[in-house]
Formats: C-alpha cells, structure tokens, sequence
C-alpha cells in the first residue's frame, strides 16, 4: 500500500530580491547595459527554499506549518508546478491539485454556472467530469437560486463557497492545499473541513499548509514544520505543533516588532513590543504559577483612534484558547478612554497568581474598534513558561490535567463527628 | 481511486537552456483553449450598449473614413475597385490580426492572477486570445458579403484561398505575440509599444492603398511582411483585383513561420519564469 506519492529531494528555489530595478528591468536598462550578463551581488537573491527532501507515502495526509515567509507557499508552488525550482527534483505519481488560493479564474461577469466550468477547466478537470459533478458542486456551494447570476452579484460568501466547492470536487490522486480554510463562515470552514478529511479517508494524499493549528492537528498525523527555507523538523504532528510554537517565536519573554513585519494597512496603530514581567518587574521567559505576572503592550498612535481596544489572547501551545481579555472592558476604563490620542502607550493586565497550570502557552494580540476595524493582530506574538513551583499538588509528582490550576478552597468534613453541614439542607 | 490506469509520474526539475515544446501537454489541455476563448467571447461585449456590433463598427468605419480620404480627397488608386469595397476587404484581416496581436500579447500579464497559482501549459493563453478574434471576423464578413452584392462583384472561384489566409493570418499574430507577451511579462515597455507597432504595421500593409504602387524593385523587401501576402491574397480571391499569390505569399508564409517557430521556443524558454516575475 505504502507507496511513495511524491518525492522531493534536495529541493531549492532562488529568489531574486534587492536591487531595485531587478523585478522589472525595462528594455532601456537592458540595451544600455549591452545585454550583458552580469555577477549579481549574492546578497540580492535569496532561498526561499534550501536543501528540503522529504517523501509523502499515498493516502498520507501531511501537515506543513512555518511563519509567513518560510518558504511553505514556495513549496506548494513548486508541487503544483507553477513555478520552476532553482535546484534539486520533485517526484510525483500521480495527478496534482492545488487549491492555493480559491477562485483562481474566476470571472465576474459570468455566471456561477459558467465559472464553473471555467475555473474546473482551469484546475485541470475535463469537461465531461465538471458535467457529472455539476449538481452536487452546486448544493455543497448552497447557490442553487443563483446559479444563472453573474458571480459579481454574489455575496462575498456565496462566492468564496462557490469557489472552493469546485476546487474541493477535483479528484486528483495528490491534493494540496493551502490556507482555504481562512475563508467564509465558521459554518462553512466546518464543511471545509469535513470535505478535507473526506478526501483523506478516500485514501488520496494530501499536502496541507495552514496557520490554524487545530485544523492541522485535527487532519494531520504528522507535519512538516519550515522556517527559513529549511526543512527544521518531521514528526508526528502533536510534537511538529509544540516545536512550532515554541521554536523560533521569542526568546527572553519579549517581542519587539520590526517596523517592516507590520503592515501599512495597521495604520494609525503601530506596536512596539510585547512582554512578559515576573513579580519584580523583569523580562522573564518562564513565570511562577504562584507569583502575579504581568503582560504588557507597548505601542504607537499616529492618530487618536475612537473606541480603541488593545488586547491579549491567551491560549495553550495546542491552540485551545484559554481567554481574550481587553484593556477596555472594565466599563469605567472603557467610559473613561472613548478616545485614544496620538501618542505612546503602554497596556498593561496583571495575571493572577495561581491561575495557569505548569506548561507553555502562547500570547496573542490584538488592537481594533469593535465592529469597525482590526489594526493589528499576531496570533503568536510571545510564547512564555509557567513554573509550577509551590503550586496546589505539588507534593505529588505528576502532571495535572487542564490549562488552569487554580487554588481552590477545600474544606474536608468527617461525617462521624457530627460537624457535617450539607450545602443543600 | 476511481481511474483504472495508473498514474502517470510527473519529474520537476530546473530546466536549463532550451526546452522541448512539450505538445503533448498541450493536447492534454485542449478543452482549456476552449473555455478561455468562449470567456473572451461571453465577457467581451458584456455591460455595452452596441454589443457585438462593434465587431461591425471598427471596421466600417475604418473604411469610411478611409473612403473619404484616401479614396475620395486623395485618390489612391484602388485597382479599378470602387475604393469602400477595396479598403474593406483589406481591413478585414487586418483586423483580426491586429485585434489577435494585441490581444495574445497581453494575455499572459492579463491573467497574472491564473498564472501565479495554478498550473496549464502557458501556450493556451495567447493561442486562445487569438482564436477569440475569428468571431468577430465573422460578423464583419457578412457586411463584406453585403458589399459585394451592393457593388454587383461576384466572387472569384478562388475563394477556397481565404481559408489558408486567414491561417496565415492568424499565425502570424500568434508568431509575434509569442515573442510580444513573453518579453511583456519581464519588460512593461511592449504594452506601451503595442499600439505604436500595429499603427506602424498598417501603415506598410497595403490597406489604403495598392501594393501596386510599390516599385518593382522594392517588392520583395515589401513581401518580408506577411500581411502584405494575406492582404493581397484577400483582395485577389474575393476581387479579382491585383496578382494571384505568388512569391510574394511564399515570402510571407515563410516569415510567418520562422517567426512563430523561433516564438515558440522562446515561449517555452521563458515559461518558467514567468510565474516569479508576472
């Protein structure tokens, strides 16, 4: 049964980046150039993509996780065959489909009918195929009233629904996917999802990239974990998460954002750092359960925003969120600060002693106005680690259950002695 | 795993240097060239007012306006054919070639968004856009045939000779936009030459005037354009005006195809850039 489905060996792909007239030189840079072939400098190209071999068996369902940039999209690229590898070789049995980005060929002024049709002709689907398939591509997408419609009346939902229900009724023997499921409703990401996993039991393989942590845990016994072009690590998809999240993501309990890691469109918003302080006030990577920790966030207003919230989510390395809180919802904090003035601010929330269990958990952060618009978001900002040193249980050595472990309070009454008092009379 | 046949085994590897055409991928995808040519067809008079009657439109009044000027003001000699009619019949493959060439080399940054993201031979996006233009072709025929009844001209028995015109014709906007849109994904420059080049290719394709008032001497550099021979061919076997197709076609089918052959290996050569770069 075990046969290997794709081979990839040796892979690289060069990209050229730096000088900047390099991505469009025009026919007069050229000519006055001579058409010379010149040494460019080595530090204008880079590998978005170096020394990656690994080999998929048929019917594997296999994860790739890495930071944007990490050469993940690269990868599909060159499975997929749209682009061209710079070194090394890929092998692969087997027809591919690709799903990177849904919709692909989609024309507005057709009908949903049409596109269809064309975007099934576009991935690769024979039109006797797309005719057979046709009925239920339509009830999976939910847009039988609109069928006739040119897709540019479409809700934004409808469309994105339509797209991937062509893409997902492709039957090719390797399918891969990337990120398709950040689209439409948590009603139809399910959907999606259960169409994935469909195509896993049907014994077809499938590469599948994807920033949610839980889809991957969920589809993939074992994953792929990139960064930097570099294959880090394989594994079962449990540890490849845990890896992820603590690998590489911040050292010394704080992140500082570069200026170019945040995009334009954050505007007026601008973060600065986010830290984790212990009881002293230090920059601390681990934290004590029992000790008060504070997190905070510094950043930048370029404008006074009106109905600013800045906020952390916290959540286990598994991706469970634990809670989201906001420096506004306290209702007298939030009457007191409608508008935020350009400057520079800090947001701190204290954490509690005795709240998180031992463990490692990631901190995530958001700044937006409720309803109108999210500036900013990391989903893993900072990751940090909890000592349970002193904690309720530690007298036993084993590892308790649950993300929290809080301090409760027990009372232990012996019913001989006559002191018993029932909660319920 | 429904299909029965085994699957085929795809290698990826950097290719260096000249690659083979790889037809057979190319037939594999055949229905491709299909759906995007109904596309073009389906969108292109979307949300006008005159619809497909700018398929009409262009032409006629190309030769209208040629009509009073070149053929009334200026009296260009039409060889004995009222001057509307001999403009005219020029015009028609003139447009579809110019409308093909400006079309499939603009194909391949037109649908930039396609090229990044998913695999099909590249070939089949100018080969379509030029096939979309036969329709159009189609629709402005019939007022040449109008024409032609109102002029009293009956057609030559050497009407059969359209067909390979038009072939040739058509080979030749795919010849040079396989060249035009591959250099257009590196350099932007030939989206903005394009309009200049088919205006200066009018201009030495006889349209507007005879081929015959070309010198003797100077005829065979005239034939290195392969409109000259379609355009000729046109007026010869649904006029009866001017020379039968001599060496004057051989010249042009064989330009024609030096530059189609020579596009399709610099097509294939660029290919693998083009998603990095478009």
């Amino acid at each position: 049964m075990s046969r290997t489905a794709i081979r990839v060996e040796q892979l690289g792909k060069k990209y050229n980046i730096g000088l900047p007239v390099v991505k469009y030189p025009t026919l007069r840079d050229k000519i006055s150039e001579g058409f010379k072939r010149h040494e460019k400098a080595e530090d204008s190209f880079i590998w978005a993509l170096k020394d990656v071999s690994f080999e998929v068996n048929e019917g594997q369902v296999l994860g790739v996780i890495g930071r944007n940039g990490a050469g993940k999209s690269t990868l599909l690229k060159i499975l997929s065959r749209v682009t061209e590898p710079t070194e090394g070789s890929v092998e692969i049995r087997g027809r591919v489909g690709s799903l990177l980005e849904v919709g692909t060929g989609f024309h507005p002024e057709l009908t949903g009918r049409e596109n269809i049709f064309l975007n099934g002709a576009i991935l690769g689907m024979q039109r006797e195929e797309i005719q057979n398939k046709f009925d239920e591509i339509v009830s999976f997408a939910e847009v039988e009233k609109f069928i006739d419609t040119p897709v540019k009346r479409y809700s934004s939902g409808m469309y994105l629904r339509l797209a991937f229900a062509v893409a997902a009724h492709l039957e090719p023997e390797i399918l891969v996917v990337d990120e398709v499921l950040a689209v439409g409703d948590a009603e139809f990401q399910k959907k999606c999802l259960g169409k994935m996993s469909d195509v896993a039991q049907q014994g077809r393989t499938v590469l599948f990239v994807s920033h949610n942590m839980s889809a991957i845990l969920r589809l993939t016994q074992e994953t792929l974990v990139i960064d930097h072009g570099k294959l880090l690590m394989r594994g079962p998809t449990t540890e490849a998460v845990d890896f992820y999240l603590s690998a590489g993501l911040t050292q010394e309990g704080q992140k500082i954002w570069q200026e170019e890691e945040i995009d334009t469109a954050a505007k007026p918003f601008r973060p600065v750092a986010i830290r984790v302080l212990d009881k002293q006030g230090h920059v601390a990577e681990t934290v004590r359960s029992t000790e008060p920790c504070t997190i905070e966030i510094e950043y930048k207003l370029e404008k006074s925003i009106k109905g600013l919230r800045v906020g952390i989510y916290l959540l286990t390395t598994r991706g469970e969120f634990i809670f989201t809180s906001f420096d506004t919802d306290d209702i007298k904090q939030y009457e007191n600060n409608t508008i935020r003035k350009a400057g520079h601010y800090i947001s701190r929330c204290e954490i509690p002693p005795d709240l998180l269990n031992e463990g490692r958990y990631v901190i995530g952060m958001n700044a937006s106005t409720y309803l109108i618009k999210r500036f900013f978001q990391d989903d893993q900002a900072l990751i940090f680690n909890v000592d349970p040193a002193g904690a309720p249980g530690m007298q036993w050595v084993e590892t308790r259950l649950g993300p929290i472990r809080p301090a409760l309070k027990w009372r232990i009454e012996n019913y001989e002695s006559g002191d018993l008092q029932h909660g319920t009379k | 795993m429904s299909s029965l046949n085994e699957p085929r085994t795809i290698v990826i590897k950097p290719s260096t240097g000249w690659t083979a055409l790889n037809l057979k991928d190319l037939w594999n995808y055949r229905e491709l060239i299909y759906f995007f040519t109904w596309r073009d067809l389906k969108v292109r008079y979307k949300q006008t007012v005159l619809g497909a009657s700018w398929a009409i439109l262009q032409p006629v009044l190309t030769m209208v306006v040629f009509s009073i000027f070149f053929g009334g003001l200026a009296k260009v000699p039409s060889d004995g054919v009222p001057y509307p009619i001999f403009s005219y019949t020029a015009l028609l493959p003139w447009t579809l070639f110019s409308k093909a060439l400006q079309d499939a080399s603009r194909s391949l940054v037109s649908s930039a968004n396609i090229i990044s993201k998913v695999y099909f031979p590249r070939l089949i996006l100018p080969l379509s856009s030029t096939l979309a233009g036969l329709v159009d072709f189609a629709i402005a025929f019939v007022v040449l045939l109008l024409m032609m009844v109102f002029y009293g001209i009956h057609p030559t028995s050497n009407l059969w000779l359209l067909l390979p015109l038009i072939l040739l014709a058509l080979l030749t906007a795919i010849g040079v936009s396989l060249w035009l849109s591959a250099l257009n994904v590196m350099y932007r420059d030939v989206g903005h030459m394009l309009p200049f080049l088919t205006q200066f290719w009018m201009y030495i394709t006889p349209i507007a005037y005879s081929s015959s008032i070309v010198p003797e001497e100077w005829r065979f550099v005239y034939a290195l354009n392969p409109l000259t021979g379609v355009v000729e061919g046109f007026r010869w076997a649904l006029l009866g005006s001017g020379e039968g197709p001599g060496i004057t076609l051989l010249i042009s089918s064989c330009i024609s195809i030096l530059i189609t052959i020579t596009g399709l290996f610099y097509f294939r050569r660029m290919e693998r850039k083009f998603a990095d770069l478009v």
